[in-house]
């Protein structure tokens, strides 16, 4: 019975994983081919590291940028839409266990979302 | 080279990467950082925060395929991604702290053990009972080949916990997926069936890396104009590598691979060594 119950949830939430990846990458592709439409010619260097600028490391500073179609900005929100996938699939466990009354494992799968959530939003 | 031209070379350069990943099991990005660094002579940060997206998207992408399988355990996962997640915070930390060349050296290392255990295969054996395995409800089963349920326990859970917290730490320091020490923690350890392991460590991969995948973005090591081709030729890559796995023998094509990615780690800790990252 339980086994059944695992299973459909993992399916859906397979499902809910490739949705996000598909997502994800569909709006870095936008980006991407914006990117080069605009600044194809343009000489990269990435031999030399010096960390992108903060418009493009701050979650609410690019958000504004990525709608005014700034392409860089756009790639950036596909790759934190992609980050947030994972993140939301151990939001979805969080609530699966909590359904089938497994209060081991929603402390468990709590305590993993709260370490993902504090690493994203303030470790250094 | 212009940036048109560099992003197609990136673009068909990931798509390898992927495809080798895949189809000896070990990631994209254990190809893909020495590729970056080595021949596109990226800086190796930027390298790294690369491929920790790629690793996210490929594991995520190919997850739905795996849990049809009915092999994976998520109680046993979750549990272990405390682990790993826990150590990926700490290998992004020790990222900071640790010199370019330090970090070539220690990836061609880990890259020489994750080709040695990927060759290294034993029967497997399984624990018919364990008393914290019944507590942490970490039983299981899955369908063996005589079409029976094959049912399993685990053991020594406190020895793999911290196994995963060593695969969590190389993650976060290096930006690869760590499948390879994963499965060394849950089959080796563990005694979890084989199969059973590798697709269980397939879906822990995405969380690991997302936990020091945020810390390199709000750091600005994730550069837009490269981890995009970088992300779409990895996906790519290993969904048709992944096709491939099904359809043909690979067992010759590892071969060559493994020599491969062998070369590549001996490069690496030898550019790691004379200071050429």
């Amino acid at each position: 019975m339980r086994e059944l119950h695992d299973k459909q949830v993992e399916m859906f939430i397979g499902q809910v994983l490739r949705a996000g990846v598909l997502l994800s990458s569909f709006v870095t592709l936008i980006g991407l081919v914006l990117y080069l439409a605009h600044h194809g010619s343009s000489i990269p260097n990435y031999h030399a590291f010096h960390s992108v600028s903060p418009m493009l490391r701050t979650v609410h500073e690019l958000i504004p940028y990525a709608f005014h179609g700034d392409s860089l900005a756009i790639i950036q929100l596909g790759v934190l839409l992609l980050i947030a996938t994972p993140v939301a699939r151990v939001a979805f466990l969080v609530g699966a266990f909590a359904l089938e009354r497994d209060h081991m494992y929603v402390a468990v799968s709590g305590l993993v979302l709260v370490i993902l959530l504090f690493s994203i939003l303030f470790a250094r | 080279m212009n940036a048109l031209t560099f992003s197609l070379y990136i673009l068909g350069g990931s798509l390898l990467a992927g495809l080798l990943g895949s189809l000896t099991g070990l990631g994209g990005g254990v190809v893909l950082v020495p590729m970056l660094a080595l021949l596109f002579k990226v800086d190796i940060h930027y390298a790294i925060g690369a491929s920790l997206i790629s690793v996210i998207a490929t594991s995520s992408g190919s997850a739905a395929a795996y849990v049809r399988e009915g092999f994976s355990n998520i109680r046993i996962g979750m549990f272990l991604e405390i682990a790993t997640t826990l150590g990926a915070i700490g290998g992004a930390w020790l990222a900071t702290r640790t010199p370019t060349r330090g970090i070539a050296i220690v990836f061609g290392l880990v890259l020489l053990y994750s080709v040695y255990l990927s060759f290294q295969r034993h029967d497997d054996e399984i624990v018919p009972q364990n008393k914290w395995s019944d507590r942490l409800k970490m039983n299981g089963a899955f369908p063996a080949y005589d079409g029976q349920e094959q049912k399993y326990s685990v053991k020594h859970i406190s020895g793999g916990f911290g196994a995963m917290a060593g695969a969590g730490i190389l993650s976060g320091l290096l930006g690869i997926g760590s499948g390879a020490v994963k499965v060394l923690a849950m089959d080796h350890i563990m005694r979890i069936p084989f199969k059973v392991s590798t697709t269980t460590s397939n879906f822990m991969i995405g969380v690991t890396a997302a936990a020091s995948a945020g810390i390199y973005f709000r750091r600005g090591y994730i550069s837009p104009a490269l981890s995009a081709p970088v992300m779409i030729g990895v996906l790519l890559g290993s969904l048709f590598g992944a096709k491939l796995l099904v359809k043909s023998k690979v067992k010759p094509l590892r071969m060559i691979f493994a020599v491969v990615i062998f070369f590549l780690a001996v490069e690496m800790i030898y550019n790691g060594w004379v200071g050429n990252v």
